[in-house]
């Protein structure tokens, strides 16, 4: 009894004392939401393409039936980290050869359609997203906003914000490279399966 | 004189009322799905400006959010449903009363516990104190005999210190 008189206050400030370093930390970001889509099927969506850009709409299906890993960029002319963060989605494309098909925010067709005549189109889809329901449907709190889904058709990973700067771009194309490792992967164990069965 | 500066400060006064962030478009003709509507935002956080409620919030989001609301009322959604439709793309965050389930027992819990480890660590030290103090207070005749022996001998040996 005696020495738990002891012991309980040191064990409460330590717990307490490790919550607040916790809070303390300044790499945590509290304002952070996380996103509930996460291994979770793509949602449900189905956009028009806009006129005149040259590329088809974008669908649930479209995005959760690639068979590849696919990178859905929500983005709109009007918002300007989009910009800065459109250098780095298309050297993704070209570089990497990643798939990007994007979101266009509550953007007008005008206006999406000369900023892709400005800066080029790296989608290969668009969806015009006019009402900002499907937005809603993948629990966006603005734009940008950058997910990575599997070659399954789960969501794997979100970025909130501009995926610009050495940080933001290395966190991005660590979760970008897990997901190729994982669709390379599953992709073996069928046929691995198919070896083991038939010998 | 005073009815005329009366007025105007009942006018001046009437301008202070907060403003409204609900845009009368979105308001639902029929008022008692639109009481519903208002009492759900109120308990809905906005996920941009995240210590307002959407009923408040000017935020676009925030905005389509309420019109979102309202639309699950008007095909007959009950209050419970239209939470979960949002919570189901927002997650647990967009409620501001955390519902009670596992990962938040801590959260519901820990306040009561507190209080109850506090009570009982000030309980605790009133007790000890008090005891310490009634302990002083009454000694046995033993500990009395004890203590006139241990004078008596340091005394006699300041006696024969002195000499």
């Amino acid at each position: 009894m005696k020495r738990l008189v002891f012991t309980l206050p040191i064990v409460i400030v330590l717990v307490l004392g490790g919550f607040l370093l916790w809070g303390l930390n300044p790499g945590r970001n509290p304002s952070e939401i996380p996103s509930v889509l996460i291994s979770q099927p793509v949602p449900q969506f189905q956009l028009a393409s806009i006129e005149g850009v040259g590329v088809p709409g974008l669908s649930t299906d479209d995005v959760a039936q690639a068979g590849e890993v696919v990178v859905v960029n929500v983005f709109a002319s009007w918002c300007v980290p989009c910009r800065a963060e459109h250098a780095v989605l298309t050297r993704l494309v070209r570089q990497d050869g990643v798939r990007l098909m994007g979101i266009n925010y509550k953007d007008k067709p005008e206006d999406a359609r000369r900023w892709l005549d400005d800066l080029g189109n790296p989608y290969e889809r668009i969806g015009s997203d006019l009402d900002g329901r499907a937005g809603i449907e993948w629990g966006i709190s603005g734009v940008p906003e950058t997910f990575i889904v599997g070659a399954d058709g789960l969501v794997l990973f979100r970025y909130v914000g501009p995926v610009t700067g050495p940080k933001a771009e290395a966190k991005f194309m660590q979760a970008l490279e897990q997901a190729q490792a994982q669709a390379i992967e599953s992709a073996a164990e069928p046929a691995q399966a198919m070896a083991e069965s038939s010998s | 004189m005073i009815k005329k500066s009366l007025i105007t400060l009942s006018v001046l006064l009437a301008m202070t009322l907060p403003a409204n962030a609900v845009e009368p478009d979105e308001i639902l003709e029929d008022a008692v799905l639109e009481t519903r509507a208002r009492d759900l935002s109120r308990q809905v956080r906005c996920v941009v400006c995240q210590n307002q409620d959407i009923d408040s919030s000017n935020a676009g989001v925030a905005r389509d959010l309420r019109i979102l609301v309202r639309e699950r009322l008007t095909e007959g959604d009950s209050d419970p449903e239209v939470l979960a439709y949002l919570v189901a793309r927002y997650g647990d965050y967009v409620l501001f009363k955390p519902p009670w389930k596992p990962i938040t027992y801590a959260l519901w819990l820990a306040p009561g516990v507190m209080i109850i480890f506090g009570g009982i660590a000030v309980l605790f030290v009133l007790f000890s104190t008090r005891r310490r103090r009634n302990s002083t207070e009454n000694l046995s005749d033993a500990d009395e005999a004890e203590i006139a022996e241990i004078i008596e001998k340091s005394a006699t040996k300041k006696n024969m210190v002195e000499n």
